[in-house]
């Protein structure tokens, strides 16, 4: 089982769109995917028509009182199942706080699933947190979505520095560009460099279309609802670039 | 919570088919359907084995074929998926475990099928339409299938249209309340049977109908003659009932019921045969011995063959390339001797002595004053066939040749088979206790005679290899070995013999042997 986050510090970037087509694309491949809709915003679970809502609430789950397996739902799409976004994980780190290993936290909850799915994307929330050394510790690849800007590229930067100085286990980088404005000169110049200077940033770059914003009108990926469209090509090659970065090259027969 | 799959049957009264497709309606504003793709034919080949045994052990087999798939599908008792492997070639032939494509499926049938054949039972095409249903939130909670179900053999018969509501994960809550909803709507029934017994009820078959055990109902007060008789057709049954598979050589249990048929048969006859009418015993005794006779060689060859593995496991010295000549000598007799017992079993001998013997069996009647009356008869056969096992066993010794060991063998097959013959008249408990003592002392003594048997089988197969020159030194040299580890398991079956014995002897053993023939009376 390999664990993918979309994460960045910053919100608005795309992280959302991207960990429902990358998961439905995963699934579709025929891989058995759990998304786990981490933000207290809810966007995943509202795009998938999930409820909102844990059992016991994120308090329960992290306590471990009760089995994540329980809280987990089904999608409408073959071997793509959602752990759905909770109101109180916005007390997450409260939570998380509170327990012996607080930063292997979400690594031990999610050991149990390692026989039933081969891929766990967390969709996480925007912040530098208690939580983010989580996913940072049970991730094996974290997807960061930039708007090409300089500061954007800083904020790279220091999250690559970050992620070199944790102890023990440490996620591969994937950056990627994202919410491109083509006609904006300085997003074109920064997305068309940077991917030949660095290895941590994506090939495949996904620009600002409205099929990608459509995706909450139509409550499903850009991917499934409109696979032949200019959105869902991107993030088919953002797809393969994840795959082979997360060392997830053999698809599962019957796919 | 499991996922369990809820089924029903659209029942209909004028017995006209649904059109395919057609779903009971929902009249519940919080509950929609919405479509669930094109419908799928699928053809359908349920497997089991003669005697049953994945039925029975609450399993079901199912290759399926459709458009582009193909797949053996294992399901529990309630429906629930144990295993499925893709197949490329559909299953049209008995086929045993080691002819599937290796991984779990196969490695959960094969503990269950053993040597058995799986073999088609039924087939049927179904066209399964497929729904979603959807909460308020148009959030697909279950999938609702039609399945419009024609058998095609043994018989084409239609099926009544069957609905499986299948919960996703996380809204079983939900799914059962639309299930409700649904066993509440007009000519809908909860289904009682799988969709596998629908198919073989409606082709009139009825599953487990074979078993090899003598399962007639005696009473303790029906005159004996007519108690021998209806054992002796039931073994009759079985016997005929195996014959077309012992014949087609599908695998080697067919014809092991049918030689166990046919000794229980010659048992009964020797100890029980005193009251059929006039000689029948004595006429048929001759005939059964030919019948068990013609068994043998073919029998005692796939023994051999179905203990190869462990033979070769056994060796020390040799490897399996050298004894491996000596497997395709004992396939090449196997073949031939099977061409020999196939010959004996379609010989008109043999038809005219299951028809004969079976119209004599129908003309068995009840004797004047409908004596002697089972229960006592049952009763006095069996203690004396007890009480010649424990005096035969009590005179052997260190110094007692093999024969001693051979005869108290028989003796104890015997008193085994009455046991079992009138089984129907003891409690299962008792019996169960009795039977268990016995069959301790019976496994002692056939490793004892059975490896003393391979063994001078084996100098036979030694002497014949060596005299075609057709093996290599190599070979008779690891037959050698097994030769040698056949001598030590003779030698430590001899050594429990006193403890086995000094069990069944015991005042508890001898008790729970009486206790039987005492209820019996």
């Amino acid at each position: 089982m390999k664990v993918v986050a979309a994460y960045n510090i910053k919100g608005g970037v795309g992280k959302t769109a991207t960990a429902v087509n990358i998961a439905y694309l995963a699934a579709a491949d025929g891989y058995r995917v759990l998304l786990w809709d981490l933000d207290p915003q809810a966007a995943a679970s509202f795009l998938f028509r999930v409820k909102p809502r844990v059992k016991g609430g994120g308090k329960a789950l992290i306590a471990g009182k009760r089995p994540v397996d329980l809280a987990i739902k089904a999608t409408d799409f073959d071997n793509l199942d959602l752990l759905p976004a909770d109101f109180t994980y916005r007390n997450l780190d409260l939570h998380l706080d509170g327990e012996r290993k607080p930063a292997t936290r979400l690594r031990s909850l999610l050991s149990p699933l390692r026989r039933e799915y081969d891929l766990v994307m967390l969709d996480c929330p925007p912040s530098i947190s208690l939580l983010s050394e989580n996913v940072l510790h049970a991730t094996d690849l974290l997807l960061v979505p930039l708007i090409p800007t300089t500061l954007s590229v800083r904020t790279l930067d220091q999250l690559t520095d970050f992620v070199a100085g944790l102890d023990g286990h440490r996620p591969k980088i994937l950056a990627f560009f994202s919410m491109i404005d083509r006609r904006k000169r300085l997003h074109l110049q920064i997305a068309g460099e940077l991917p030949a200077r660095r290895t941590d940033v994506a090939v495949t770059a996904i620009p600002a279309l409205s099929m990608i914003e459509r995706m909450s009108v139509q409550r499903a990926p850009v991917t499934a609802s409109s696979p032949r469209s200019q959105a869902a090509r991107y993030y088919r090659e953002l797809w393969q670039e994840v795959r082979e970065r997360a060392g997830l090259s053999r698809a599962r027969p019957g796919s | 919570m499991l996922n369990a799959v809820r089924e029903f049957v659209l029942v209909q009264a004028d017995e006209a088919r649904t059109p395919a497709g057609s779903f009971p309606q929902l009249a519940d504003p919080r509950f929609s359907l919405a479509s669930g793709g094109p419908s799928r034919r699928l053809r359908r080949t349920w497997l089991d084995t003669f005697d049953w045994r994945l039925f029975r052990a609450g399993l079901s087999l199912e290759f399926s074929a459709g458009r582009g798939t193909s797949e053996l599908v294992l399901t529990g008792r309630d429906g629930e998926l144990v295993a499925v492997e893709p197949v490329t070639e559909p299953i049209r032939r008995p086929c045993l475990i080691d002819e599937l494509p290796a991984g779990p499926l196969s490695e959960h049938l094969a503990s269950v099928v053993g040597v058995r054949a799986l073999l088609p039972v039924a087939r049927a095409t179904s066209v399964l339409t497929q729904r979603r249903a959807l909460n308020a939130d148009e959030k697909t909670i279950a999938v609702l299938t039609v399945d419009q179900m024609t058998l095609t053999q043994p018989r084409r018969v239609p099926t009544p249209p069957r609905v499986a509501i299948s919960p996703l994960r996380g809204y079983q809550a939900q799914a059962a309340r639309l299930a409700d909803l649904l066993a509440l709507a007009p000519g809908v029934a909860p289904a009682v049977h799988s969709a596998f017994e629908s198919a073989l009820r409606a082709a009139g078959r009825n599953p487990g109908d074979y078993t090899s055990k003598i399962d007639v109902q005696l009473t303790g007060d029906m005159p004996a003659a007519l108690a021998v008789a209806t054992v002796l057709t039931r073994l009759l049954d079985t016997m005929q009932a195996n014959v077309p598979g012992t014949i087609r050589d599908i695998d080697t249990e067919f014809l092991h019921d049918l030689r166990i048929a046919v000794r229980r048969t010659r048992s009964v006859l020797k100890m029980a045969g005193s009251v059929l009418p006039g000689s029948m015993a004595a006429r048929y005794r001759p005939e059964f011995k030919w019948l068990g006779d013609l068994t043998t060689p073919t029998r005692d060859l796939d023994v051999y063959l179905l203990g190869y593995a462990q033979m070769v496991a056994g060796l020390v010295a040799g490897t399996e390339p050298e004894l491996r000549p000596f497997h395709e000598y004992l396939e090449a007799q196997r073949a031939a001797s099977q061409r020999q017992l196939a010959r004996g079993l379609r010989s008109a001998r043999f038809t005219h002595l299951s028809s004969r013997w079976r119209h004599e069996l129908e003309q068995v009647a009840a004797p004047p004053g409908r004596r002697p009356a089972t229960g006592k008869f049952a009763a006095s056969r069996i203690a004396r066939a007890h009480q010649r096992v424990l005096r035969n066993g009590s005179v052997i010794n260190a110094a007692s040749p093999p024969e001693a060991l051979h005869e108290l063998r028989k003796l104890c097959k015997e008193l085994r088979y009455l046991l079992e013959v009138f089984a129907s008249l003891h409690d299962a408990a008792a019996q169960w206790r009795a039977v268990n003592e016995l069959k301790a002392l019976q496994d002692c003594l056939g490793e004892f005679q059975d490896t003393e048997v391979q063994q001078a089988e084996l100098r036979v197969f030694a002497r014949q290899l060596m005299a075609d020159r057709s093996v290599p030194a190599e070979t008779i040299l690891a037959m050698g070995e097994i030769a040698a580890t056949l001598a030590l398991r003779q030698r430590a079956a001899r050594g429990e013999f006193a403890g086995r014995f000094a069990g069944f002897a015991s005042p508890r053993g001898v008790a729970r042997i009486g206790a039987l023939s005492g209820a019996a009376s």
